[in-house]
């Protein structure tokens, strides 16, 4: 087994704007290893997209600071490279070629005035020395492998010929023309109807699989990600405030903010007469961020010290591989949850957080470590 | 998109008899000074300006004076007879155009040449000294009413009257087949004042334009894809970003082939502008006509122009 493809490295970038410092990635790291998939979850202004882009330096400019490592192993002989220290043109041979992205809202993503045979043929151009001829061979067995229909005769159309769906795979044919190694999908199913939604993914599911290439996806939405991703790490403030394999945290997630994010999914097995909760509040500034806890201006069981704590990044006690960054102890986690996920209400399980407190100033916690390390 | 077209050249049609109806109104039914008193020259007897209303036909009604002018244009398409020079008002123009086509063609190629490569390097090196240099500059040339501007060129550079006397000042000017170096010099200062007003114009359209575009999702995807710099710039950048500025292009190339009035007045090049405030001043009426319907007929056909070029510019756009 070989190391990690990608590795972020305690990734900091910060905007200079009239406002004031916008601080979007704050403190991240994640590793990706080959053929796997990651999904960052997050809302807007979660610092998700701004990282991705920073990959492959498209955050860079005169206002944006930089900081951390992305270490990336294009080849394994040459061994990892940093991403953040790479000088622009290097940076370019792998953009495209070993890293490829695809974004949101195919539409504006594609170049109005030319056809998509064209902006694939470039794509190939760009990374490799071969004919016109060949590129355009090329981009027409992409179109086909994305399960464009009549690709021979699609090469030759404009953007605005083809539906929501069917853009998105050219989006993604044009990502993968250089067989990347990793594909990052910037929210790739946001502007499609469901019923494509679920096509794209299983799309993207199947090359994966074709192909052996590692996918981060970007997405608010965890029931993307519950499809397609093998780990998931939830974002919040630009930050990871929770990691881990995709079952356990559908099975038994530990942050406050992933348990809003769950419980606001609509289910089909659900009673009909429970409410979706919304998590209250709105996303944090990042100019002026909240003082300890990021998170505890909405966060239904925070307490005083919250305010002051800034929780690290730790693994869960007897979960190894689940990490995450919360100040409320595992035992009062788990109890929480537990409530949460048979019906209660936060409001209703409040209380538990402060007797939390009280215990955690008691010899309690010792008992509650023990535990964790006997399962 | 054929049958658009010929739906939009019949409505220029229209459009260019309603000015032609419109200029005949203006200057032959609401007051002017008449045509035969100034004719006719000063302490000229009564019975004389009545006898050059009577050939100018000036006797007729109006419905009448129209009916004969309409027939000009279309039997005999020599747009009538000036009243002063008696030569056909259309051979009038066939020798002030070559003088408005040089002074426009020339302007023009040099404004792009100027306006376009400053309006790119402007939005590309935004907030830089060079940005803010040339954009004081552009701000310095689009204030200057271009009377004043061709003035102060003529003080500083006319070899007749200026104080550094560089260039061929006014009155200079001879056509390209007598004498191209001659051509080229009158040329000169003329080609600058139209050139240098308007690059300043595209140039901050441009760099509005451009800066839009480096902003849009489909050049980060041409970044993301790994193109080379400068491709991401020119080819997708640029390519949208022009695009609106070859429609200001073609419009203003319209209007001033139907006489750079200003200009051709200041260097006294006689061309298509000059020929009609001449005839304006002298009341010759059927030279104010044939120049007006001129001009309208080159805004229209750039118009028209403009409109199928965009089709082959920007594939979104098909007319039904």
């Amino acid at each position: 087994m070989s190391g990690p493809l990608i590795s972020v490295e305690d990734l900091r970038v910060s905007f200079d704007t009239d406002d004031g410092v916008v601080h979007a990635v704050d403190g991240l790291s994640y590793k990706v290893t080959p053929g796997s998939t990651l999904g960052i979850v997050g809302e807007s202004g979660s610092g998700k997209s701004v990282s991705s882009l920073t990959m492959l330096g498209l955050t860079r400019g005169p206002q944006a600071k930089i900081s951390g490592k992305i270490m990336f192993a294009a080849d394994p002989e040459r061994g990892p490279e940093d991403l953040v220290s790479m000088d622009d043109d290097k940076l370019r041979r792998i953009r495209g070629n070993d890293i490829a992205m695809i974004f949101q809202d195919p539409l504006s993503a594609l170049h109005p005035f030319y056809k998509v045979g064209m902006q694939l043929m470039e794509t190939v151009l760009a990374h490799r020395n071969v004919s016109k001829r060949a590129a355009r061979e090329r981009a027409i067995e992409l179109l086909g492998l994305v399960g464009i229909p009549d690709p021979q005769r699609r090469v030759d159309q404009y953007p605005h010929e083809f539906s929501g769906g069917m853009r998105q795979r050219v989006m993604i044919a044009m990502a993968l023309a250089n067989e990347p190694k990793l594909l990052i999908a910037d929210e790739p199913t946001t502007a499609l109807d469901v019923t494509v939604q679920a096509q794209i993914l299983a799309l993207l599911d199947g090359l994966q699989q074709r192909l052996g290439m590692a996918i981060v996806v970007i997405t608010h939405d965890l029931a993307v990600v519950a499809e397609i991703a093998d780990e998931i790490a939830v974002m919040y403030a630009g930050r990871i405030v929770e990691h881990a394999g995709t079952t356990k945290v559908f099975a038994s997630p530990q942050h406050p903010y992933t348990w809003g994010l769950l419980q606001s999914i609509p289910r089909l097995d659900s009673p009909r007469e429970e409410e979706l909760v919304p998590i209250a509040g709105r996303p944090p500034s990042l100019i002026n961020r909240p003082t300890g806890c990021h998170f505890h201006p909405r966060c239904p069981y925070v307490q005083e010290d919250h305010k002051r704590i800034d929780p690290r990044l730790e693994t869960v006690p007897g979960d190894p591989g689940h990490e995450v960054a919360c100040l409320l102890e595992a035992d009062v986690r788990a109890r929480i949850w537990d409530g949460l996920a048979s019906g209660q209400s936060p409001g209703e399980m409040r209380p538990l957080a402060a007797v939390s407190k009280r215990s955690g100033a008691a010899p309690a916690p010792p008992h509650s470590r023990s535990e964790g390390h006997s399962s | 998109m054929a049958a658009y077209i010929i739906r939009r050249v019949l409505w220029g049609i229209v459009t260019i008899v309603a000015v032609i109806f419109l200029t005949f109104l203006l200057f032959r039914v609401f007051p002017t000074a008449d045509p035969a008193t100034l004719l006719a020259g000063k302490g000229a007897t009564t019975q004389r300006i009545a006898m050059i209303r009577q050939e100018l036909g000036l006797n007729h009604s109006w419905l009448v004076q129209f009916w004969i002018y309409l027939k000009g244009i279309l039997f005999h398409f020599n747009l009538g007879y000036s009243y002063y020079t008696q030569r056909s008002v259309l051979s009038e123009i066939g020798t002030a155009l070559p003088a408005t086509l040089s002074l426009t063609i020339g302007a023009v190629v040099l404004w792009i040449l100027i306006g376009i490569p400053i309006g790119i390097l402007s939005a590309l090196k935004r907030g830089s000294i060079w940005d803010r240099t040339a954009m004081i500059g552009a701000l310095t040339f689009v204030s200057m009413p271009t009377f004043w501007f061709g003035l102060i060129l003529i003080y500083f550079f006319a070899q007749s009257l200026g104080l550094l006397q560089i260039f061929p000042g006014p009155g200079s000017y001879v056509g390209f087949t007598a004498d191209p170096v001659k051509w080229f010099g009158a040329l000169i200062l003329p080609w600058l004042v139209l050139a240098l007003t308007q690059a300043a114009i595209y140039s901050r359209l441009l760099r509005g334009n451009l800066l839009d575009v480096m902003g849009e999702d489909y050049i980060r995807t041409a970044r993301a894809k790994g193109l080379p710099n400068r491709r991401v710039v020119y080819k997708h950048g640029v390519r949208s970003a022009i695009t609106p500025v070859l429609t200001v292009l073609a419009i203003d190339l319209g209007a001033l082939l139907g006489g750079a009035v200003i200009t051709e007045r200041i260097f006294e090049i006689h061309g298509v502008g000059l020929l009609n405030i001449t005839a304006i001043g002298n009341s010759d009426f059927p030279v104010v006509q044939g120049t007006t319907v001129l001009a309208a007929v080159f805004v229209v056909v750039a118009n028209i122009g403009v409109d199928i070029a965009y089709a082959y510019l920007d594939p979104r756009v098909r007319y039904t």
